[in-house]
């Protein structure tokens, strides 16, 4: 049972979510809950911002300021309302499809300019909520509704982006983690740049009933039996990492944040004397 | 005492903004609408406002309406394919009842067309552009002086009515350069948003005062907590399946221009009382229209002048009122006919109308205008 503090930042009025019995994403709503309320977050001073999809519907259960967008543009909006207001705190969660397909432009120019906001991508490897078709995170010779012969498209490693890119803060968890995930999202938080915490979510619906992993269960198992950690994973041949999550912090390292070069740049102009 | 200045459309656009308290731009460089981002990273900063430029158009006007949820007076600028990319945002904004403004600097197209090049063939772009139905407010300058004016006006519009607000320029007139007359801050009237008075826990972000019907609205970090949604919602903000909620909200969203049609229509009219013809031409090919009204007046022909400075709503009402008594109307415009259609449906048949269009990168000439109502007295 959520304790009453993390009670608080629901929505109540908006409940019964639209997520399936058994949907991951629920976990990493806590986890989110939980990180923000041992952050010391108020709920009128937390933006909650989004795209399109299943974990996009998010924000609307959390009673703070919330805005869903539209699909893949939301770090975009993010950007406008931390620029605006950088003592926002933001949060911008997003699925595999508005991360890295039609998002895919926003995230990377998110992670360059290194803007205070902790992105959250739920990455289930599918588009669950138009019925399960293939993502740029969906696995080589996965099924989906558009894959019916498995996928031929080498899959995108969200981390490995986010890295390239410029984000300061990069960490990778699972479902099966749930009190890792807290710790990461925390972290993010506390991280004064731009942060990507990528939790693998299921997709049991769309994804598991065409990949053998028809249960919520089979989800968590076979996250728990396929995650390893980077101080091992540093250890094993590429041949020995198919097909496993790697999971750990990859990036953590200090550049100036970009809205406060901006208000530099205001002082140095004179504009915050306007 | 108001000062003189000598600018191009396009700076006296940004500046107007400016002075309308605009304080967040979000944009992507375009030709030719970049002088507008390009004062606007100059002198936002100065006055303790923000300036981003995004990483594509999309993102400009996402960052835009990010900088108005967060309290600011934003705006973007762009022109055709920018205008193009930007709708699906547009129509958000819409949705979501958030104030900003777009300028659109007209160019030639389709695809990417003429970019240094005029042209007026976003008008209905600028109607219909982003799916579903909605409300539209746009303005069309036709001199730098007026570029100045209207910034303010759709800001006083967007602030007012809750919604995105559009000014179509044009190529020329956003290349021109004329004087204008900048009129003291003090001089002018500026409209900011209606904000709520109730307390955080009974704010209804959707829920319209009763005597205008239109909702006030917080900022993020103002101590309200709402939920801003594309979905077709209810006055809570919340996605609603339910047909009464869906056709309320939907209603009151083109019950913003239907209501408040006549405080928001304005136009121009010159030599109409007698006349027996008239033009009806805006942008800059109004500066042209207007040249050959006065020609042909000087020749005795009994010619008015009439030009939409609102072509969302479009004055309709007003331009059947002289069609029936003048009986001839010449429409100009640089397209194979957008607003032409609008004066069509105004006149309901009472007068006949005779189409000029011309498409080739150009404006028209005084003698064009000048012969054509020559042949039609």
């Amino acid at each position: 049972m959520p304790r009453p503090e993390v009670l608080d930042w629901l929505r109540k009025r908006f409940f019964p979510h639209m997520w399936c019995p058994g949907c991951g994403h629920g976990i990493i709503l806590h986890a989110i809950l939980r990180a923000l309320v041992d952050s010391g977050k108020k709920r009128e001073e937390t933006v909650i911002a989004s795209g399109i999809g299943c974990s996009s519907r998010m924000p609307g259960y959390i009673d703070a300021c919330t805005i869903h967008t539209t699909h893949g543009r939301s770090l975009a909006f993010a950007t406008g309302i931390k620029l605006a207001n950088p003592e926002l705190t933001i949060v911008d969660v997003m699925g595999d499809g508005d991360c890295s397909a039609i998002g895919g432009n926003h995230f990377i120019h998110a992670c360059r300019r290194n803007i205070g906001i902790t992105a959250v991508v739920m990455n289930n490897n599918i588009y669950g909520m138009t019925g399960g078709q293939a993502s740029p995170t969906t696995p080589l010779g996965a099924k989906a509704t558009t894959a019916p012969y498995g996928a031929i498209d080498p899959p995108f490693d969200i981390c490995k982006l986010a890295q390239g890119a410029g984000a300061t803060y990069v960490a990778r968890a699972t479902i099966a983690q749930p009190v890792i995930c807290e710790q990461y999202i925390k972290n993010g938080l506390a991280n004064n740049g731009f942060s990507v915490v990528e939790i693998i979510s299921s997709c049991h619906t769309q994804f598991g009933r065409k990949n053998n992993r028809r249960t919520p269960l089979d989800n968590i198992n076979f996250f728990r039996n396929n995650s390893v950690p980077i101080a091992k994973a540093q250890g094993m041949t590429p041949e020995d990492l198919e097909g496993k999550i790697v999971t750990g912090e990859f990036v953590k390292r200090e550049t100036p944040e970009y809205t406060r070069l901006y208000l530099d740049l205001i002082s140095r102009v004179g504009g915050n004397k306007a | 005492m108001p000062r003189i200045e000598f600018w191009q459309g396009n700076v006296s656009l940004a500046y107007g903004a400016i002075a309308a308290g605009c304080r967040f731009f979000g944009g992507y460089p375009i030709t030719p609408s970049s002088e507008i981002a390009e004062v606007m990273s100059e002198e936002l900063p100065r006055v303790n406002g923000r300036f981003i430029q995004m990483e594509d158009e999309i993102a400009g006007i996402a960052a835009t309406i990010g900088g108005s949820v967060a309290g600011y007076k934003a705006m973007t600028a762009t022109s055709g394919p920018g205008f193009s990319l930007k709708q699906e945002n547009l129509g958000l904004a819409y949705m979501a009842e958030i104030p900003i403004v777009v300028v659109d600097v007209m160019r030639g197209g389709p695809s990417t067309g003429l970019p240094t090049s005029i042209a007026q063939q976003d008008v209905m772009q600028a109607r219909w552009g982003t799916h579903g139905d909605h409300a539209t407010i746009a303005y069309a300058p036709s001199s730098v002086q007026e570029c100045y004016e209207v910034a303010i006006k759709a800001f006083n519009m967007a602030e007012r009515f809750r919604q995105p607000v559009l000014i179509m320029s044009d190529e020329v007139l956003g290349h021109m350069r004329e004087k204008v007359v900048v009129p003291e801050a003090g001089d002018l009237t500026l409209i900011d948003r209606k904000k709520p008075a109730c307390s955080p826990d009974d704010f209804m972000a959707y829920k319209p005062d009763p005597e205008d019907n239109l909702p006030p609205m917080a900022s993020f970090g103002d101590g309200y907590r709402w939920h801003i949604t594309g979905l077709t919602h209810n006055e809570w903000g919340f996605p609603t399946n339910c047909a009464t909620e869906i056709a309320f909200k939907s209603a009151r969203l083109m019950d913003k221009v239907n209501v408040y049609r006549d405080e928001i229509v304005e136009y121009e009219t010159e030599s109409v009382e007698d006349a027996e013809m008239i033009v009806v031409a805006y942008g800059s090919v109004a500066r042209t229209a207007l040249s050959a009204v006065r020609q042909a007046r000087a020749r005795n022909i009994k010619v008015g002048y009439f030009r939409p400075v609102t072509l969302w709503p479009f004055p309709d009402r007003e331009i059947e009122k002289l069609a029936e008594k003048a009986g001839k109307l010449i429409v100009p415009e640089l397209n194979f006919g957008q607003m032409i259609h609008e004066v069509e449906r105004a006149v309901h048949g009472k007068a006949g109308i005779i189409q000029m269009s011309l498409v080739n990168g150009e404006l028209f000439q005084p003698s064009e205008i000048l012969g054509k109502i020559e042949e039609v007295a």
